[in-house]
């Protein structure tokens, strides 16, 4: 607890916070809350203790004087401590990883360790086996395609556990309305700014979304970041029109519906190309022509898919965080 | 030291993460933790990123049919970099949505005083 000054009320900062506050100092409060404490203080009677004060160690024994301490007094203890210790682990580590770095071999040099023969192979022979144009696509969705699966299983696993943390209970009418009153406070309701401009740049951003997912073999992009656009643009739409028109056509059941759907696909046919691929067979999937938009066998439909998983787990997040239901 | 100004994306990714972490440590707000979290994260990325890149050559894409590695920089390192993104992406929303949990229950972020309610409450029980 600080110490309390006598001649606070003439102080500078108290001019400022009163004159801030509009005559109702919050300096004031702080003064009554620790006033406050201080009789709470007396009324418990609490002495607290050292736990290093020798005598009484001496006189009942040192397991007897570990039940005097007062928590209180533990608790501020450790709190020091643990403030000093943790700036301590802190600047340790942060001078372990600076000192490994100053051992690195220099930034942009091809010559380093990390290019190696593995990325020397996905360059130089992931067009013929993958027939994506993008190296980095051909190899998370045709070399790393497990991880890929496991990665759009954590996104859907994280929306499930959203969902079972913030969802309202459906039935009860009366958190119900609150819930709606809650939400009507904080958010931005009939904006006419809002609702022109979403009204021109919503296309837009779908568009753009479904040309990043669609061209992901092709360009920079992909499933991830196609999706993510996909689902600011929901976002956007959701905030400007309210819960009324988006809860007509995105509801609980089509997100399911989707992420079913398409994380079932993605299992599907991985689990087929990885069963022929690992007893040699041949696969009847066409590679086509790099560079065409129909080519590179699974890789674009599984950017579809995973471009639907995100755009659905985003858009969840969002309502479950905003109000915690789809209508 | 000279080795530091050799490898400068790697310095600023260290002293995001170091910032990021002394957040983490440091402050009692939960929401503030998750923010130094999400810190340690980017500075991953940096990390990463920077490992990947080789000077003057282009990005993993081919262009004109030209598959020669002397052409094009790691693509090995992206695919990381976005793994680690969609993985911290969903922890973050996990992290933030326990936490209103958490806010709904005991009114408060301070992370010791849950702590101690948490506690009382099990003395109750």
């Amino acid at each position: 607890m600080s110490k309390k000054r006598e001649d606070y009320e003439k102080s500078f900062w108290y001019k400022i916070s009163s004159f801030v506050n509009d005559g109702k100092s919050f300096a004031t409060k702080e003064i009554k809350e620790e006033k406050h404490i201080v009789e709470e203080d007396k009324s418990i009677n609490i002495v607290p203790m050292s736990p290093w004060d020798t005598e009484e160690i001496e006189r009942t024994g040192l397991y007897d004087s570990y039940k005097h301490w007062s928590f209180e007094g533990i608790l501020k203890r450790a709190q020091k401590f643990y403030g000093v210790f943790s700036v301590l682990v802190c600047v340790l580590i942060i001078g372990i990883l600076l000192y490994s770095i100053s051992k690195l071999p220099r930034f942009g040099n091809a010559e380093n360790p990390v290019n190696n023969e593995v990325s020397k192979r996905y360059i130089e022979q992931g067009i013929e086996e993958t027939g994506a144009v993008n190296i980095v696509t051909g190899m998370i969705l045709d070399y790393r395609a497990f991880d890929t699966l496991g990665e759009s299983h954590v996104l859907f696993t994280a929306c499930i556990v959203v969902f079972i943390l913030l969802r309202l209970d459906s039935k009860d009418q009366k958190t119900l309305e609150e819930a709606e009153a809650d939400d009507r406070n904080f958010e931005p309701k009939n904006d006419t700014i809002l609702q022109k401009v979403t009204r021109l740049l919503v296309p837009p951003v779908f568009i753009f979304g479904i040309y990043v997912i669609l061209n992901g073999h092709l360009s920079p992009g992909g499933g991830f970041s196609g999706g993510a656009i996909i689902g600011a643009g929901l976002i956007l739409y959701l905030n400007a029109f309210g819960f009324k028109k988006t809860g007509k056509f995105f509801t609980l059941r089509l997100h399911k519906i989707i992420s079913i759907i398409a994380l079932g696909f993605y299992s599907l046919s991985k689990s087929y190309s990885f069963f022929t691929g690992a007893n040699h067979l041949e696969s009847f999937i066409p590679k086509g022509t790099p560079g065409n938009i129909l080519s590179s066998g699974l890789i674009l439909p599984l950017n579809i898919a995973v471009g639907m998983v995100v755009a659905c787990t985003m858009y969840g997040f969002y309502v479950m965080f905003r109000k915690g239901g789809y209508k | 030291m000279i080795g530091l100004f050799n490898n400068l994306e790697a310095t600023t990714a260290i002293i995001v993460f170091g910032i990021g972490f002394t957040t983490l440590m440091l402050n009692r707000n939960m929401i503030k933790k998750i923010i130094g979290f999400d810190m340690m994260d980017c500075g991953m990325y940096l990390f990463l990123a920077s490992k990947g890149y080789i000077e003057g050559r282009l990005a993993p894409i081919v262009v004109n049919g030209i598959t020669d590695m002397d052409a094009y920089i790691n693509p090995i390192p992206a695919g990381l970099v976005l793994t680690g993104i969609v993985v911290s992406v969903s922890v973050s929303a996990v992290m933030l949505s326990l936490t209103i949990r958490l806010y709904r229950k005991y009114h408060t972020l301070d992370i010791d005083e849950i702590m101690m309610r948490a506690r009382e409450e099990g003395d109750d029980e």
